[in-house]
């Protein structure tokens, strides 16, 4: 910027040149300090995003380099795979029910430890976001344990006496299902209370007590200043945690793989088992199915925004 | 004011449970890792092993304790099972991936925070419209590039491809702290007579110790955690395996070995558990950050 220190007699003779020219220099260093990033992000982001819409063009079993073109195959293949769209409809539907459960509940998870006359909130929120520190492997691995018929939820069952004989819970799709949407929903709840916690905290304590100064209940100051000021982290919330739905991989691999017979099977999954699960990798296979899944979750995406837009004018008329 | 009081007792009566019932997998698992493997296969619902008595706390007793807690499970499985190598690999990978990232986000935000520089603004733009173009699954070519360049059989691999996501929030993190810092502190330094590199190091890149800390830890966390990248270049490789893949071959090839899995498990969770635990406010400070962002 201007850290150019140029010595008086410099300036006098001609200091503009040498001003410019230790502006160049700077210049350069910057470049120098963008290029490891700009390295890496051309090869990891840029490079695979361009390859992967030209793999998907080709039969390619990844070996060497794609020779078959097949044109728009894979993607007719993709398209008419009824497993794909088996795959397709449970992303949906984890991704609706775990913002369904997570995004209102977290806020309200966030309302009771905002309170300043609860003790130990410290305690409260470090237990509360113990599963999100968690590796989610391990925990869909320890989750099919306790799920299991041996498991600890069947002995609990049987013990409170709701049941007489264990239940292999993970024989059903959907109570499988149903699992997998409650799992993912604990593991990733204590990270939208963190949200909710920053967003309660910028509402400032000053707006509360004016309005308490001028008789507005905790009602109409939770309608009236509250929603309205939470409304942008509503929309940032909603997207991250339905972003995060959509990739959901090492819960579904390690709690169920998919089963009972494609049951709980989502596309992240798909896509892998097409890449590197089976004998004869069908690399360009998953790279289509990979661009029809990030074609409609863009649009999700797109959805989610217009809908915040619309909304937030509404509000602000 | 009795009735406000009368209302947080009950609702701590309601809510304490709830925490526990919250993290009780957790302790489940600490349990089942000391319990004999044939107490664990045919699920118990105590937490403490078999044959436990409360007189066993007495320092007299103690001797009976190490005969009822099947500590061994944790032996058998950092040596048996090699969850040993897959701490070690963990933890290499872990810590290099740390290095790097934060190498390459703190020169990026010190140069876009505190310079002005032909082509920045198209530079802030490209890193913020791959956040929105469909990915899709890009693992195939980042696959396909790691083989290409011969690392599929080395840790090197997997590191590179965890480095090589754009971490924009940790970029834009050290970017608004580098722009927020007072101007003079270069001024004065160049004074001096210190050149950029030496006030980059000497002076700005000490300076951003707190922001280096966040992306320490929500970094080494994430990547401890990470499971995609490292399944997918070492599932035939068990010497390159992290915990998390080397648990999943542990559970499939010895299924019925609970206790060993459970003793896994804790050898996974325990290190960052403790991390979160110490270094809770960098941690919940960076996410929160994340959001505002």
């Amino acid at each position: 910027m201007d850290i150019g220190v140029v010595s008086q007699s410099a300036i006098e003779h001609g200091g503009k040149r040498l001003l410019s020219r230790q502006q160049k220099r700077i210049h350069l260093f910057c470049y120098l300090f963008l290029l490891p990033q700009t390295v890496m992000y051309l090869a990891f982001t840029i490079w695979p995003i361009l390859a992967s819409y030209y793999y998907s063009f080709f039969n390619w079993d990844g070996v060497g380099w794609p020779t078959d073109f097949i044109g728009f195959q894979n993607y007719q293949g993709v398209i008419s795979d009824p497993f794909f769209w088996g795959a397709f409809q449970n992303s949906f539907l984890y991704t609706i029910a775990t913002v369904i459960l997570v995004v209102p509940g977290a806020l309200i998870m966030a309302l009771i430890l905002n309170n300043r006359k609860l003790k130990g909130v410290i305690v409260f929120r470090t237990l509360i976001f113990l599963p999100v520190v968690l590796t989610m492997a391990v925990v869909g691995l320890v989750m099919q344990d306790m799920f299991g018929y041996n498991g600890f939820f069947n002995r609990l069952l049987m013990w409170i006496g709701l049941l007489h004989q264990p239940v292999e819970w993970l024989n059903s799709a959907i109570i499988a299902m149903v699992l997998l949407i409650l799992i993912g929903s604990w593991k990733g709840f204590g990270i939208k209370v963190i949200y909710w916690l920053a967003g309660l905290q910028t509402v400032s304590t000053e707006i509360y007590e004016a309005a308490h100064v001028d008789g507005a209940n905790v009602i109409q100051r939770f309608r009236h200043i509250t929603v309205p000021m939470l409304i942008p982290f509503l929309i940032v919330i909603t997207i991250l945690q339905t972003n995060e739905s959509f990739h959901v991989f090492d819960l579904v691999r390690t709690f169920t793989n998919g089963g009972p017979f494609f049951g709980t099977d989502v596309v992240p999954l798909y896509i892998y088992n097409n890449a590197f699960g089976s004998l004869v990798p069908r690399m360009g296979y998953a790279c289509a199915a990979g661009i029809v899944f990030g074609i409609a979750t863009l649009l999700v995406s797109l959805g989610l925004g217009l809908l915040a837009r619309r909304f937030g004018q509404r509000n602000t008329l | 004011m009795i009735l406000r009081r009368i209302g947080l007792t009950i609702f701590y009566i309601l809510f304490i449970p709830f925490c526990i019932a919250w993290v009780y997998p957790l302790l489940w698992t600490l349990g089942v890792s000391v319990q004999s493997n044939s107490e664990a296969y045919n699920g118990s619902l105590s937490l403490l092993p078999k044959g436990f008595r409360l007189s066993m706390l007495l320092p007299q007793n103690w001797a009976q304790l190490i005969q009822v807690f099947h500590f061994g499970n944790y032996a058998n499985a950092w040596y048996v099972a090699s969850f040993g190598q897959f701490a070690l690999n963990t933890v290499i990978f872990s810590i290099t991936v740390v290095v790097f990232v934060v190498l390459l986000c703190v020169l990026t935000g010190y140069a876009l925070g505190r310079h002005s520089f032909p082509g920045k603004k198209v530079f802030i733009g490209a890193i913020i419209v791959t956040m929105f173009i469909p990915h899709g699954y890009t693992i195939v070519p980042v696959w396909q590039l790691i083989t290409t360049l011969g690392l599929n059989s080395s840790l090197w691999g997997m590191i590179l491809a965890e480095v090589g996501g754009a971490h924009v929030l940790y970029i834009l993190l050290f970017t608004a702290y580098f722009a927020g810092l007072p101007k003079d502190l270069e001024e004065a330094a160049c004074l001096d007579g210190a050149g950029f590199f030496r006030v980059f190091f000497s002076v700005m890149f000490p300076l951003s110790m707190p922001i280096v800390a966040t992306t320490c830890i929500l970094q080494f966390i994430g990547t401890w955690n990470s499971f995609f990248i490292p399944l997918i270049f070492s599932i035939n490789q068990p010497k390159l395996q992290t915990l998390g893949v080397g648990m999943l071959s542990f559970t499939s090839d010895y299924a019925s070995n609970i206790a060993g899995m459970a003793a896994g498990a804790v050898i996974t969770f325990l290190p960052i558990v403790a991390l979160f635990v110490f270094f809770q406010r960098y941690f919940v400070e960076g996410i929160a950050g994340a959001v505002k962002q």
